[in-house]
């Protein structure tokens, strides 16, 4: 009866133009040669070279991703459980941080870590030796862990609260221990926020280029450094199209995987 | 009360092939209460929607005093509408919410205050102007819902079940009440319900619905004490209902038996279904009874005992105010006026039979819950409803 | 274990807030190596106002935050509606393109933008397209999913009668848009409208790709700054900034919190009143 559907035209029209449509562009360079303009596979195949750095990267992301699980979960669930004013607060705190650009939080870490970094004269007034707490995985891992943290935290939240608590009840009228509770009802029900957060922390984890630049060290290149130098210093636009295209299909099948495993195409927004 | 004020012609609707409504007829008096009952899915709330507006039907006309009005959409229909979940404004307070459609038609300030305030009062809601939405109840609400249509002085109010989310107490009484505020205010109600008590007690006319088409139109004593067809016969009230013979005019022939009824009208012989209404029965001693059974249950209802009664393997439901025991053998007797004889239709054997009798057999009203093998089981013959009857 | 999963939680907190906590201190250190505390002073503070180009970058960051999140709100808002009132198939594949945005990397946007507005500027033979209106664009589609997200909700919660309601009481189509439908998606929008803004004044990754040399914003400044020895007024900004940022979000949750108090009120003197009337009565 009444016609709205074509408010929907103009955004569609936009997505196509700016989604789609360069998305077939990289696709396009990705399949042509950098000076003659033809078709190669040659992009393809130089990229045989970078899959040691594509394996790094996942792996990389992947531990980032589990130790967000890990340490975001209690989280959600204790703000979760607080009145919900208690609730407000503790959300806001999470959130907070997260205003402040992750480059320069980013730099407030390597200040920490730095050789002569604070944690270092600290350890050295204790009449210690410095550590090696930089320009290694476990650095970038953490500035992953630290910047992406919040975003595994708030599906999870918003999932958890969302649980009817006559379910819970429900279980352990019928036998079910708190870790029972847990195991069978609470952390099941809460699978959407568990793959929705796993998602929002495992892609940025996984194709940043700025944190392993400062934490890392030569040796912890990922394949977003590589893409980012292929434009903005050896510029071969073709070759780093291929990359992403290849980053891009990467990151779709973990995201198929993870969906699959746990068995839900619901995904909770934060 | 004469003038006809709505006519549908020939409706019909589908959604995605799967009809609706299958050419629907039916003409809406001035100053009429007018019904449309029938279960889930029978096609009520579409033609209150398509008069509302909401829908264009499929093909067919509707005319609103003498003109088509298919195309006229429902901001500009004389139309106005009570919905089912009330459907209030919730960002606006009791009074904006009844003052809305009048702001829209921006009449002065002064009228829309006179207007507003009288039509709180008449709905009891008299200071309760400026409460918010969700501090009201249930019955409140409806009263808002209703408010804020009438107060454009409609010509035809629609009401989408609108007493269904009431507990039985507010709904009888919220009957009532707008069974008093639609003669106070003389305007047409099209009402539609699933109820068919509050169909008979409210409306001058009952326009009984199934499987998107008409079944009866007429008043709700004409539908109870004549109805056309084993659904009608079945949904409003309770009713025993039988295969019959028409030998003659004013002779019809039920278990081997003749009885003398007032209908005529009918083919020799003609196969017909036969109601008799549960209440209509008396029990009288075996020897001085037309027919005789067993008593195989009974259940205290209050005003009256609702007996069992199986008669060669077919159970009625037979209402008593005297006590019988079970297993006790009853005769009864037929008045002529005790019997209903109507046509065969697509519901004969359908309906009728108390076979499956328990508490909650108000269900069975549902045709929806109705077991599709029994009622086939029992069209075929007594001998099918013996069998039934066997197993419980 | 609830005292242990408070502890931990505190804990975690901590964690995030550590270097905020350095860069607030950092702020006010003489010295340039936050490690090396070499006295208190609010030097850093008058030479960020006095620095020509922090403040510019900022403002230019909250002129293509606000456009973008604005633009997009109206786009996403209509889109919503659109989608709302769509047979599922449709709506399926809409969400479809919805998503790509969503799950892609940001590296991967901002790369196939910047090849776009390559290609773009070959057409228009333009030695770059690059700039204001490049980055506008970028900012808009990356935000336009998070307002569809958060409008479509409210969408498909609201009473569907409501519209009808509208209508059947004299509303054209148009006013019971804004006389009723608006209103009950309005939480929706204006999260969906907050979250373009935030996304959008934050943006490094996508922007990186898609500047151009005139028009900066405050996030690729500080990028190229990082690069270089970090000056301390960057520190005094983002302190600043912190705590324009922290002071909004006190009041908000102060106004949140007093509201739901008077709603509460509001509701116990109801309840009140109508007990008194059922005594009456």
């Amino acid at each position: 009866m009444i016609h709205t559907k074509r408010l929907a035209t103009p955004y569609i029209v936009w997505m196509v133009l700016f989604t789609v449509v360069p998305l077939g562009i990289v696709f396009y360079y990705a399949f042509t040669d950098s000076i003659t303009g033809q078709f190669t596979l040659e992009n393809i195949i130089r990229i045989q070279s970078y899959m040691p750095i594509f394996i790094k990267s996942i792996w990389l992301a992947l531990i980032s991703t589990l130790v967000c699980l890990i340490i975001g979960y209690p989280v959600a669930y204790y703000i979760a459980q607080c009145p919900p004013s208690r609730q407000r607060l503790l959300y806001l705190l999470v959130m907070l941080p997260m205003c402040i650009s992750f480059l320069l939080r980013t730099m407030a870490w390597v200040s920490l870590l730095d050789d002569t970094g604070i944690i270092n004269r600290l350890i050295q007034a204790m009449g210690m030796k410095p550590l090696p707490l930089i320009r290694n995985n476990g650095a970038v891992i953490l500035g992953m862990v630290y910047n992406y943290l919040p975003y595994m935290i708030l599906p999870l939240y918003s999932v958890i609260l969302k649980i009817d608590s006559r379910l819970i009840e429900a279980a352990q009228d019928l036998g079910c221990n708190s870790p029972q509770v847990f195991t069978k009802v609470i952390f099941p029900l809460s699978m959407p926020g568990v793959i929705s957060g796993f998602t929002m922390v495992f892609v940025p984890a996984v194709s940043t280029f700025y944190i392993s630049q400062k934490l890392g060290s030569s040796g912890t290149t990922l394949i977003g450094d590589v893409i980012e130098s292929q434009f903005k210093a050896a510029y071969n636009p073709n070759l780093g199209a291929a990359l992403s295209l290849i980053l891009m299909v990467l990151v779709f099948i973990c995201i198929g995987i993870t969906r699959r495993v746990s068995g839900t195409e619901e995904v909770a927004m934060p | 009360m004469s003038k006809e004020l709505i006519r549908l012609i020939d409706c019909s609707m589908a959604f995605d092939d799967e009809i609706v409504l299958d050419s629907i007829n039916l003409s809406i008096k001035n100053e009429e209460f007018l019904t449309l009952l029938g279960p889930s899915g029978c096609g009520k709330t579409t033609t209150l929607r398509i008069i509302g507006g909401f829908l264009q039907a499929t093909s067919g006309d509707v005319l609103f005093d003498g003109e088509r009005i298919n195309d006229v959409p429902p901001y500009q229909r004389k139309v106005n509408t009570v919905f089912q979940r009330y459907a209030l404004f919730p960002h606006l307070d009791v009074y904006e919410n009844v003052a809305f459609g009048l702001r829209l038609a921006k009449l002065p300030e002064q009228e829309i205050d006179e207007r507003v305030t009288e039509m709180l009062e008449i709905v009891s809601l008299k200071g309760f102007e400026n409460r918010s939405i969700s501090q009201l109840s249930g019955g409140q609400q409806q009263r808002v819902a209703i408010a804020r249509a009438l107060v454009n002085r409609p010509k035809v109010l629609l009401l989408d079940e609108p007493l269904g989310a009431l507990d039985l107490r507010l709904r009888k009484d919220m009957q009532q009440e707008l069974k008093r505020i639609q003669q106070t205010l003389g305007i047409t109600f099209v009402y539609v319900t699933h109820d068919q008590e509050e169909a008979l007690s409210m409306s001058d006319t009952v326009v009984v619905m199934d499987r998107g088409r008409i079944q009866q139109i007429g008043t709700p004593e004409d539908i109870y004490n004549e109805p056309e067809n084993a659904f009608v016969a079945d949904f409003i009230g309770e009713s025993n209902i039988l295969d019959g013979v028409m030998l003659e005019d004013y002779v019809v022939k039920f278990f081997g038996r003749k009885f003398r009824c007032l209908d005529a009208g009918f083919e020799p012989n003609e196969p017909v279904d036969v109601v008799v209404r549960p209440e209509d029965v008396e029990i009288v001693t075996p020897e001085k009874g037309q027919l005789t059974g067993t008593v195989t249950s009974v259940t205290f209802m209050g005003v009256h005992y609702d007996t069992i009664v199986d008669f060669h393997g077919f159970k009625w439901l037979i209402q008593t105010t005297e006590h019988h025991d079970v297993d006790e053998v009853i005769g009864i007797r037929l008045g002529p006026d005790d019997i209903h004889i109507m046509h065969r239709s697509e519901y004969s054997g359908m309906f009728g039979d108390y076979s499956s009798y328990s508490e909650e057999y108000d269900e069975m009203n549902d045709p929806d819950l109705y077991p599709e093998d029994l009622s086939e089981d029992s069209s075929e013959s007594e001998e099918g409803a013996a069998e039934e009857g066997s197993e419980t | 274990m609830r005292t242990f999963q408070r502890t931990f939680t505190y804990l975690v907190l901590l964690f995030l807030y550590i270097p905020m906590v350095v860069l607030a201190v950092a702020s006010f250190n003489a010295g340039t190596d936050p490690a090396v505390w070499k006295g208190f002073t609010l030097h850093n503070y008058s030479e960020l106002f006095a620095d020509g180009v922090l403040l510019p970058m900022l403002l230019n960051s909250v002129i293509i935050a606000v456009l973008s999140s604005l633009i997009a709100t109206v786009l996403g808002t209509a889109a919503s509606i659109g989608m709302h009132d769509m047979k599922p198939r449709l709506r399926s594949m809409y969400m479809t393109v919805t998503n790509i945005p969503m799950t892609n990397p940001d590296i991967v946007t901002g790369v196939s933008l910047a090849l776009l507005f390559a290609f773009a500027g070959t057409l228009l033979k333009m030695k770059s397209v690059l700039g204001f209106v490049t980055l506008l664009i970028a900012h808009i589609t990356f935000s336009l999913p998070y307002i569809i997200m958060s409008v479509l909700p409210k969408l498909s919660q609201m009473d569907p009668d409501l519209q009808e309601a509208a209508m059947d009481l004299g509303c054209t189509p148009r006013q019971a848009f804004f006389k009723v439908v608006l209103h009950e998606i309005m939480p929706g929008v204006i999260s969906g409208a907050l979250m373009a803004f935030t996304m959008s004044l934050d943006d490094f990754v996508i922007s990186y790709f898609v500047y151009g040399p005139k028009f900066v914003t405050l996030p690729v400044e500080i990028y190229n700054y990082t690069k270089k020895p970090l000056q301390p007024k960057i520190y005094a900004l983002f302190t600043l900034l912190f705590m324009v940022i922290l002071l909004v979000m006190i009041v908000m949750t102060m106004l949140e919190a007093r509201d739901e108090k008077q709603q509460t009120q509001r509701r116990i003197a109801f309840r009140g009143g109508r007990n008194r009337k059922e005594v009456r009565g």
